[in-house]
């Protein structure tokens, strides 16, 4: 079954900008789904039209099989999202931020308080309960965020890159939290700008840019994709000039490192020996970019598809 | 519509907007109540003293009533135009419209609000009127429905205010330039018996004129208007500001792209 199912969806602003050009997308349900875009791509005014945020200019939407425009209620009570903006009652407490919002899905206050304590537990945040959010730090609003969003338990949950400006601590205890929300069968549906949380998070990902869906596919199909990665190579011994390796791309960079493109047909074993061969001695080697990110600059340049060898 | 559901928001929405008024009591309740005793003291006490009767009535026991009113209605109004615009601005009424709630709750959550302070106000005003002079409630009825009904009518139109408002200077123009004039104007210091014939029709264009004389009426018993006038005139205003309050949400004007 779908959790989401769009079907040209369009969106031209009243200023005659057209953020969305007659998009289609599935999700599965179950399924932990990467969204994503460079900025003023589409993916904001999509997820605001899934949540009735935004209003569409055509197109339409079906949440676990409730259309947006007959079943609007049913479709709403399926999705809890999280924004890219904080947009919390900073006046108003923790706890009273999760309850209105289980009040406002038609959760008695007795359930309600049960819910809320489990999730502003599990997200870190009942000590604070008491609290104005106004005294929050940045990623404990962001987790308020999640946890308002879970409180009466959707079947889709919408996180418009909530990540954003979270320390790396932080960053990675939500990524277990939203792994095993998604195992416990939650739908995710994510947009992030950190490319390595899409790549370790999610198994879809769909590109968008200039309001056009431009990949979408299985993670580790797109990821097959990229024909060339480079690598960071730091020597033991500086050299002058870059290294000519029969059929590598090499270029020397400032701080002496070496970077080196490596085809998808060779492999690594091939440019140790040639290096080895030269004498060149190597402490250490890194990605020059996440693969993800690699082939998402890739696609947003050439605005184009590249042809996958099967699609999921 | 899920009934059970929207009994739940509509509650949760009236206990949020409660709390609200509470928190921020030094700003919701007290400044109306001490607008409101400087009023008696200076309109009621030293210059009544003056002015004499008025429709056989000391003057201070005539105005009372209409300060009553005044209070209530600019309550009413300021709770709903602050709370809905003030979640506008914050974007945490984007809590509301993602969830299941219909609009019709939305509204009705919000006029509630508005309702709780324009009586909790009105009740404190009332009690600061009755340390300066007696009031015997002739018609009980009347006066809780027009006083339930007026509050209802510009908690509506908060809302309205609010729903348009871009800033928050937006939410200032209505009751500086548009509330405030009517309400001086609607006979809440004097009989519009007083006025010439023709300021006498004029006045009979102001809606809080019916408000403020029904709710003389239920107090002192006179009033310069009908009363079966004054409920029809209200009851058109609710009617007409419930229609387009929900129209505007289901558009999604002010607030959805």
């Amino acid at each position: 079954m779908h959790a989401l199912s769009i079907r040209n969806l369009r969106k031209i602003y009243p200023n005659g900008v057209e953020a969305l050009k007659g998009i289609d997308l599935d999700v599965e349900a179950g399924d932990f789904y990467a969204l994503l875009g460079p900025n003023g791509a589409g993916k904001t005014t999509a997820i605001g039209i899934i949540c009735s945020l935004i209003n569409k200019s055509a197109g339409s939407v079906d949440v676990f099989g409730h259309n947006l425009d007959k079943e609007l209620e049913a479709a709403k009570a399926c999705i809890g999202l999280v924004p890219q903006e904080i947009n919390l009652n900073l006046f108003d407490t923790v706890q009273n931020i999760v309850l209105n919002q289980a009040g406002y899905y038609g959760i008695n206050r007795r359930e309600a308080r049960i819910r809320a304590e489990k999730y502003l537990r599990e997200l870190r945040l009942w000590e604070r309960r008491k609290e104005p959010a106004r005294n929050l730090s940045g990623g404990m609003k962001r987790r308020l965020m999640i946890a308002r969003a879970l409180i009466h338990e959707p079947r889709l949950l919408i996180l418009d890159e909530p990540t954003a400006g979270v320390d790396i601590e932080i960053r990675r205890s939500m990524w277990e939290f939203l792994k095993e929300t998604n195992e416990a069968g939650t739908t995710i549906i994510l947009t992030t700008h950190y490319l390595e949380e899409a790549e370790s998070l999610c198994r879809h990902v769909a590109i968008i840019d200039e309001g056009k869906v431009i990949e979408n596919a299985l993670m580790s199909n797109v990821l097959r994709k990229l024909q060339r990665e480079t690598f960071v190579l730091s020597l033991r011994d500086r050299l002058t000039t870059p290294p000519v390796l029969d059929g590598f791309e090499t270029m020397l960079r400032d701080d002496g490192d070496v970077e080196i493109a490596v085809d998808s047909k060779r492999d690594l074993n091939e440019l140790f020996a040639l290096l080895s061969n030269q004498g060149i001695a190597v402490s250490s080697l890194r990605n020059k970019a996440n693969r993800l990110e690699e082939l998402f600059i890739r696609l947003v340049e050439n605005k184009q598809s590249v042809q996958l060898p099967e699609k999921d | 519509m899920n009934l059970a559901l929207n009994w739940i928001g509509f509650q949760t929405l009236v206990r949020k907007e409660f709390i609200r008024v509470i928190r921020i009591w030094v700003q919701t309740i007290v400044p109306p109540a001490i607008t409101m005793t400087l009023y008696f003291i200076i309109f009621g006490n030293l210059i009544g003293r003056r002015i004499g009767s008025m429709d056989g009535f000391d003057y201070m026991q005539y105005i009372a009533p209409g300060l009553i009113m005044m209070s209530v209605i600019t309550n009413s109004y300021g709770n709903v135009v602050s709370s809905f615009f003030g979640a506008k601005f914050g974007r945490h009424i984007e809590e509301m419209i993602v969830s299941p709630m219909s609009n019709v709750t939305i509204i009705l959550g919000h006029v509630a609000g508005g309702v709780i302070r324009g009586l909790l106000v009105g009740s404190l005003v009332t009690v600061v009127a009755l340390a300066f002079t007696s009031l015997k409630v002739e018609h009980p009825f009347v006066t809780i429905s027009i006083i339930l009904l007026s509050s209802v009518v510009f908690s509506l139109a908060g809302f309205i205010n609010a729903v348009f408002a871009k800033k928050f200077d937006d939410i200032s123009i209505v009751p500086t330039f548009v509330l405030t004039p009517l309400t001086y104007l609607g006979g809440v210091f004097y009989s519009i018996s007083l006025l010439p014939v023709f300021w006498q029709k004029v006045s009979l264009a102001n809606p809080i004129l019916y408000m403020v004389n029904a709710f003389r009426y239920g107090i002192l018993g006179v009033s310069d208007i009908r009363i079966g006038y004054a409920y029809a005139i209200i009851g058109l205003f609710v009617a007409g500001l419930f229609g387009l309050s929900l129209m505007l949400m289901n558009r999604g004007t002010g607030i959805r792209e």
